[in-house]
């Protein structure tokens, strides 16, 4: 029987980059094969191939062993390929079933759209793979888990048989994880076949029947869990040994830093976001932040660093109160911030790496005289900072909008830990980073723990969190609900805490802990 | 370093001030009904009596008219006016506020009218047909704006399609008949809706400044036609087209109070009850409206699925253009019958503003439309009421309550989410 589905000789060019290299990839039926690669190995555009939002400059798709042509997501649908985007496709003021029968209506005679039938069948397909959808809610106000659900719903809904899955669980919590991978067998189990798309090498080992790996747009390897180690998984990935696990020596404790203490931030609707909020944080430690994502974490940080104004509550750094000050202000009291969105945030793109390594200082000297920049001051400074923080970059004169993700986040922490600071701020810092950067960034951040600055991290991987802290706090709701020291508290028990069960953390476990888990 | 005793004055500031959101209105309101109690009820006599008339000549049942004793109506409504402030202060209405400004507005509306008709009659259910009349290009334009940007097309160029469809409507039908000035009217707003589309779409230009441009050309050319050619006595002709008659539904029309207000105009009114209706299951119910409405909140989901977002926002343009064009007809066709220079006189923007304050949704935009149609009914009645007050400031009462209306309602409504954002399909 030949496979469901197969790639060959798959090439796509983007101006600059040879996206796809030549790949050839088997799916066969009932299968979960995991594409494992990167950011930024060329595995989404792999798939957006498949599902007809981009034409391959070369190679062929066959189904069943038939060629297809795929030029659109209709052609997609149509050849039984559906995919689960990394970022929803949902509509969030739709219901379930109008989210799910979108361009695939049921209607009565003249166009009106048959929602009971619809409501009928995806109440079918809920029980039948024990999705527990119910079509009558707004997407809205469901869980990003429950929304997932929804979305292989669609899939199903259109008869597909190939589910491609991007990234699926970047935006769950482990327990939604489990849940997933349980669902993704259920599904297996009725015949479909699932290709899945990750860069995180514990999913892999642990749901996949087979793994494809793809470092630059070519597939270098293929194996399954069962031969794979993730250390061979990594190497494969990256090109090199990699060393998972970052040395880290226990902290030196010193005079608190930061205190926040009861809150409160409200967003543009005045829905509260942080809830009293009350944590200190000493030099020499790192307080992560976990929690999943839009939980209040953003709001926090930008309460703490000037960009949003508290509702009520006090944040001190350094005995001052800061509760209302500006975000100069905070950043020359010695505060450094690293935020969620570095294009947005971080960086202005459109100008030269020198201007934006001195956003934040060139109104002092050597930077400028007066209203005069110096730019000789500027350039040196840069030069020496490009060197030092190993930017690759043509020349400092360089555009930061051309550079990689990865020496764009150079960029902003060249930019902060150049100057003395006491109080660092990292939001996300390594979203969307490959591994080798997240190495970099990982060990400058236990450095700056080390001169005994304090490090407030928020992270919504939980890996990077149970590395990184020495003490972590759970963001849930906008409120702290815990914060316990880093080696009392397994993964688990973190992700449970994450969706809102109220932690029973079992003392004794503080000697036997399991927190040092493989990471990525 | 702040003292704990600057802390505690922060404090009570804070108190006050979350104490000070909720007595504002308080407050307010009683100021309203000292207001009507001190200055209105001041110059009535106590004997003097407000007549509300209830019918127009022909409705088959007669009902009597409304008389009550001025003075008493006005303490009433000052009496309602001080209840509801007490209430506000003391325990605050949480979230029904909106609503109970809105009350108070209507009361003082009310009083105003009460003081002002004291000693003679006013037609109440003249006064309200009035109200449904002058709804019509509002109301209209909104559902022109809901079609366009249900779809993620801003569409601020109503105003210019009005106008255009006007002046066609007028020559046009002076030409060949109401009934082709109708027609041309819907053609014209087609083009230029067409116009916007390929400007928007095709070519990405910010939809804000392709709507200005079709505003400025349309009520430009429009305007140098009209002094070019129109006002030339030989060509009078040529801008005489009339208007559409009223006509009365049989049986509906004979309905006391109701039948009058509703269903004794002309069919433009009609058209405008038929296309709210339309539109609502259209967009609601059916397979159409859910792929029109999903490009609006998010093309490229849509687009996943296979639904064509180009095609849909192109057609959702030229529609929202007919719409609109339609609705310009009205000014020339349905009320004077003859064009006039920028005879609109912004009821596109007005429309514009009907249609946030409808929340995008059709009834929504009939229940806007009505209460901008009342302000202007308003301003006429208080004008023949030969009230105290400049005719040109009661001309600004409109204008002055979209002002209110936009400040207090935007924000809180939630449009289409991509609304405004120019899609891009991805592939290269």
């Amino acid at each position: 029987m030949p496979p469901i589905l197969e790639l060959k000789g798959i090439t796509k060019r983007f101006p600059g980059v040879l996206a796809n290299d030549h790949i050839d990839i088997k799916l066969e039926k009932g299968e979960i094969l995991a594409l494992l690669g990167e950011n930024g190995a060329g595995k989404t555009t792999l798939m957006n191939i498949l599902y007809g939002l981009y034409k391959p400059d070369e190679g062929e798709i066959f189904i069943n062993g038939a060629k297809v042509e795929i030029s659109s997501p209709i052609d997609a649908i149509r050849s039984g390929i559906g995919m689960v985007h990394q970022h929803f496709m949902l509509i969030p003021v739709f219901t379930v079933t109008e989210n799910v029968m979108l361009g695939e209506e049921y209607t009565r005679p003249g166009g009106f759209l048959d929602r009971n039938k619809a409501a009928d069948r995806i109440r079918e397909l809920s029980e039948t793979y024990k999705l527990n959808v119910n079509p009558d809610d707004l997407v809205e106000n469901l869980p990003v888990g429950l929304q997932q659900r929804v979305e292989i719903i669609k899939l199903l809904f259109r008869n597909a048989d190939i589910l491609i899955m991007d990234e699926p669980t970047a935006v769950l919590t482990p327990q939604e994880v489990d849940e997933l991978f349980n669902i993704l067998k259920k599904l297996v189990e009725k015949g479909k076949s699932i290709i899945f798309i990750t860069h995180k090498l514990r999913e892999v080992m642990e749901c996949a029947d087979r793994i494809e790996v793809i470092r630059s747009g070519k597939v270098v390897g293929a194996t399954t869990p069962a031969e794979a180690s993730p250390e061979k998984l990594a190497t494969m990935m990256v090109g090199r040994e990699v060393d998972l696990i970052t040395d880290k020596k226990p902290g030196d404790l010193r005079e608190t830093v930061l205190t926040v203490d009861k809150l409160c931030v409200r967003d543009f609707h005045s829905h509260v976001v942080v809830d009293d909020v009350t944590f200190e944080l000493h030099g020499g430690e790192i307080l992560g932040i976990a929690g999943v994502q839009g939980n209040g974490q953003t709001e926090l940080v930008r309460a703490l660093t000037g960009l949003k104004t508290p509702f009520s509550g006090k944040i001190i750094i350094s005995e001052k109160d800061v509760s209302r000050s500006s975000p100069r202000r905070i950043t020359e009291l010695g505060s450094a911030h690293i935020p969620e969105d570095r294009q947005k945030d971080g960086l202005i793109l459109a100008s030269s790496i020198a201007e934006n390594l001195v956003l934040n200082t060139y109104f002092h000297r050597p930077f400028s005289n007066g209203i005069i920049l110096e730019r000789l001051a500027i350039d040196e400074n840069a030069n020496e900072l490009v060197r030092k923080f190993d930017i690759r970059t043509p020349g400092i004169k360089t555009l930061v909008h051309s550079l990689s993700g990865g020496n764009q986040q150079k960029v902003i922490i060249a930019r902060e830990f150049s100057r003395p600071i006491k109080l660092l701020i990292a939001s996300q810092p390594t979203r969307g980073l490959d591994v080798g950067s997240i190495e970099y960034i990982h060990s400058r951040i236990i450095e700056k723990r080390d001169e005994g600055c304090a490090v407030l991290l928020v992270s919504t991987e939980l890996d990077e969190i149970m590395q990184l802290s020495d003490r972590i706090a759970v963001m849930f709701r906008g409120k702290i609900i815990t914060i316990v020291k880093a080696n009392a508290v397994t993964k688990e028990e973190l992700g449970l805490i994450m969706a809102g069960v109220t932690p029973t953390i079992n003392k004794k476990k503080i000697e036997n802990t399991q927190a040092r888990e493989i990471i990525t | 370093m702040e003292t704990p005793m600057q802390n505690e004055k922060i404090k009570i500031i804070l108190n006050y001030l979350s104490n000070y959101r909720q007595h504002i209105p308080g407050v307010f309101f009683i100021l309203v009904a000292l207001f009507i109690k001190l200055v209105l009820t001041k110059s009535i006599e106590p004997e003097a009596l407000t007549t509300f008339s209830t019918n127009i000549n022909h409705t088959a049942i007669q009902i009597p008219n409304w008389v009550f004793n001025t003075r008493f109506a006005l303490d009433l409504i000052a009496g309602l006016c001080a209840g509801l402030g007490l209430y506000q202060i003391i325990r605050g209405f949480k979230k029904g506020i909106s609503s109970i400004i809105g009350a108070i507005g209507g009361l003082v509306v009310l009083g105003f009218l009460v003081w002002g008709a004291s000693g003679t009659s006013i037609s109440f259910t003249g006064m309200l047909a009035v109200m449904v009349i002058r709804s019509v290009p509002i109301t209209i334009g909104a559902l022109a704006g809901i079609l366009s940007e249900r779809a993620g097309i801003v569409n601020i160029a109503i105003e210019g399609m009005m106008i255009a469809g006007a002046f066609a409507g007028a020559v046009i039908g002076s030409i060949l008949g109401l009934w082709a000035g109708i027609l041309a009217a819907i053609l014209i707003g087609a083009l230029l809706g067409l116009v916007h589309a390929v400007l928007s779409i095709k070519y990405k230009v910010d939809q804000i400044i392709s709507g200005t441009m079709i505003n400025i050309f349309s009520t430009g050319l429009t305007s140098y036609l009209f002094i070019k050619f129109l006002q030339d006595s030989q060509n009078q002709w040529l801008n005489e087209s009339g208007f559409f008659k009223p006509y009365a539904i049989p049986l509906l029309s004979k309905i006391p109070v109701i039948g009058p207000i509703f269903f004794d105009h002309n069919l433009f009114i009609y058209a405008m009850y038929f296309l709210v209706i339309l539109l609502s299951i259209a967009l609601f119910k059916t397979k159409w409206g859910l792929r029109h409405r999903s490009v609006g909140e998010h093309p490229k989901a849509a687009d996943t699925l296979g639904v064509n977002v180009f095609r849909t926002r192109y057609l959702a343009c030229v529609l929202s253009g007919m719409v609109a064009g339609f609705g310009g007809a009205y000014f020339s066709l349905g009320s004077v019958g003859r064009f006039e220079q920028t005879m609109t006189a912004g009821r596109g923007f007005i429309a514009l503003a009907a249609m946030i304050f409808g929340n995008w949704n059709p009834l929504g935009a009939l229940q806007a439309g009505m209460l901008f149609g009342f302000a202007e009914s308003l301003t006429t009645k208080l004008s023949l009421l030969q009230f105290p007050i400049p005719a040109e400031v009661l001309l600004m009462l409109p204008y002055i309550i979209t002002m209110v209306v936009l400040a207090g309602v935007v924000g809180r409504s939630r449009g289409p989410a991509a609304d405004g954002i120019p899609y891009e399909k991805e592939s290269l």
